[in-house]
């Protein structure tokens, strides 16, 4: 993957998660990376944006913007933010990380009063259609990794975590899928089609 | 010493200061140092608060002891922290021997050096008294503050006591309360300095001598905890030094023992013991939340000053858990703070020494704190 294509697909997925934000809130943004949604965040939208992130290059970049950032591990350090300190708090494409997701999702709905949770979907077509026609795990513009070098731990699709969110009580405010260019609505009655056909899935909870 | 201490920046404080310990003070000298030019807007001064056996000579030659400043590393012109930009201020603590008001200095009542019949000061006194001067050079808002060390300590109370006297501040390699370890390696120290017949319960001066084998031995162990275990063994292993062979005798026949020997008998000649005694027991005082019916949280309240705290992964002196656990009660109190663990052997002096990593985020941090400051003052 390009650059620049990397660039496009996060502005995409970022230019989503901002307009799920009104002005003025409070944000924590779980993996933060360099800073990128962050500085979009405050720069378009006055947002006071705060971030955690385990690599230190990424740590330095953001505070080099002059961006709030700690470094440290979503999976144990989630414990020093205080309940409800945050309007929302976001994860990007980052939960099927975790040893431990459903703990991590718990304590973010914990420290936000809503969460924005973006997943790269297992169910992609894409997906699908590698591992069944070629035998092989799907390597794809957003997942990138081979199997033996791949972050991901626990891949889902779209409707696993739709159904996971409805198991365990946690209230979908909104879902929405991201393909190519064009992003759309995801509900129980469309999901099966969404679930095939958008690269990514985009939810806030609370 | 003494003389050329005359010639150096002093402000005399005539303000009354009530010190922890309940005893009042007023006309005492407070000597400091600073460095680059405070701009017309005002929005450049960064004060920086000094560790132990530091003194307000951060950078340039250290006019007394003609060595170098002890953070030249990171301050300077073109430095990580910029005199051709930021104007530079620092003090010598209370209780310090360069030049402010500490045990060395005369009691107009008896007319001799206090010795032990200075007061028991605080962190908090330190830092009361270092406000005043930021009064006297017309400065109602620093664009930073900072420290490392036992300085990281002042810097932590000076945010407390004082809210928003800072736009940014950062705390490195520090905690908002000495441990058990550091209270015991201090304790070495003095009794170190206390078991020197010299000593003479403090009041040694009246000989005009120093108390030289007990100051060098708690010097050495300070320098000991300031290294990791990893950071000594790669400078000295089992190196000899300057001999083929041991010498079947006491004398330093490792690098290690003639480095803790030299560091050890360089620092007599710069430091005065019962300064020393004083301050270690300011640094074992020192806790944070203790001050706060609410502990910490309650410390922190209100901070509208933005944090960037930083740990050294091999210190095991200010261990990047009790930084963080810093960072923790920033959090709690809703606190704007940052956080980044360099990764170095160096051990707890990385911040004194080269070390690339540490000074690039110092002035990563700092030249985005000032853009953000100068925005701030527009409006």
């Amino acid at each position: 993957m390009t650059q620049c294509t990397q660039n496009l697909k996060m502005k995409k997925e970022f230019k989503v998660i901002a307009d799920l934000l009104p002005n003025n809130v409070r944000v924590l943004d779980v993996g933060c990376g360099d800073g990128s949604l962050m500085s979009l965040l405050t720069k378009e939208k006055n947002i006071e944006a705060r971030g955690l992130e385990l690599i230190e290059d990424n740590v330095k970049k953001c505070i080099y913007k002059g961006l709030s950032v700690i470094e440290g591990n979503a999976e144990t350090e989630l414990h020093q933010f205080p309940s409800q300190s945050f309007d929302f708090v976001i994860l990007s494409q980052t939960l099927q990380a975790f040893y431990n997701p459903e703990k991590v999702l718990k304590d973010l709905l914990r420290i936000g009063k809503s969460v924005i949770i973006s997943i790269p979907n297992f169910g992609y077509w894409r997906v699908r259609t590698s591992l069944l026609f070629f035998g092989k795990m799907p390597v794809t513009k957003t997942l990138p990794n081979k199997w033996y070098d791949t972050p991901n731990l626990h891949m889902c699709t779209i409707k696993d975590l739709f159904h996971f969110c409805l198991e365990k009580n946690i209230k979908i405010d909104r879902a929405i899928g991201i393909n190519k260019n064009s992003t759309s609505e995801i509900k129980k009655s469309n999901l099966e089609l969404k679930n095939l056909f958008s690269r990514l899935g985009i939810f806030l909870l609370s | 010493m003494s003389d050329k201490l005359e010639n150096i920046k002093k402000l005399n404080i005539s303000k009354p200061l009530l010190l922890d310990c309940k005893q009042t003070i007023k006309d005492f000298p407070l000597a400091y140092e600073t460095y680059g030019k405070l701009n017309d807007s005002k929005d450049n001064a960064i004060l920086v608060f000094h560790a132990l056996t530091g003194d307000q000579f951060v950078s340039g030659i250290n006019p007394i002891t003609k060595k170098d400043g002890w953070w030249v590393t990171a301050v300077g012109p073109g430095k990580a922290i910029d005199t051709n930009k930021y104007f530079v201020i620092c003090a010598n603590v209370i209780g310090g021997c360069m030049g402010s008001w500490g045990p060395k200095e005369i009691d107009k009542d008896t007319n001799e050096s206090y010795g032990l019949n200075f007061p028991v000061i605080t962190i908090r006194d330190m830092v009361k008294a270092q406000e005043t001067l930021l009064d006297y050079l017309g400065i109602k808002k620093l664009l930073c503050a900072t420290g490392g060390s036992m300085g990281g300590m002042q810097l932590l109370q000076f945010c407390s006591t004082f809210p928003n006297r800072t736009f940014s501040a950062i705390p490195i390699a520090c905690s908002t309360s000495h441990s058990a370890q550091n209270i015991a390696l201090n304790e070495l120290a003095r009794q170190a300095i206390m078991a020197d017949p010299v000593w003479n319960n403090g009041k040694y001066l009246k000989n005009n001598v120093q108390p030289k084998n007990g100051l060098a031995v708690a010097r050495m162990v300070g320098h000991i905890s300031y290294l990791s275990e990893k950071g000594m063994q790669e400078k000295f292993g089992r190196k000899l030094q300057e001999k083929a062979d041991y010498e079947f005798s006491f004398n330093a026949d490792f690098q290690v023992e003639s480095y803790l020997r030299h560091q050890g008998f360089a620092f007599v000649e710069r430091f005065d013991a019962n300064s020393i005694l004083y301050i270690t027991r300011a640094m074992d005082y020192f806790d944070l939340g203790k001050q706060f019916k609410g502990g910490l949280v309650e410390a922190f309240k209100d901070q509208k000053t933005k944090f960037l705290v930083i740990s050294f992964s091999s210190d095991w002196l200010y261990t990047t858990k009790e930084n963080k656990d810093t960072v923790i009660a920033l959090n709690a109190s809703g606190a704007d703070v940052s956080f980044a663990e360099i990764k170095t052997d160096k051990g707890h002096d990385s911040f004194l020494v080269n070390e690339p990593e540490f000074l690039k985020t110092l002035k990563g941090f700092i030249d985005s704190m000032h853009t953000k400051f100068k925005n701030e003052k527009r409006i």
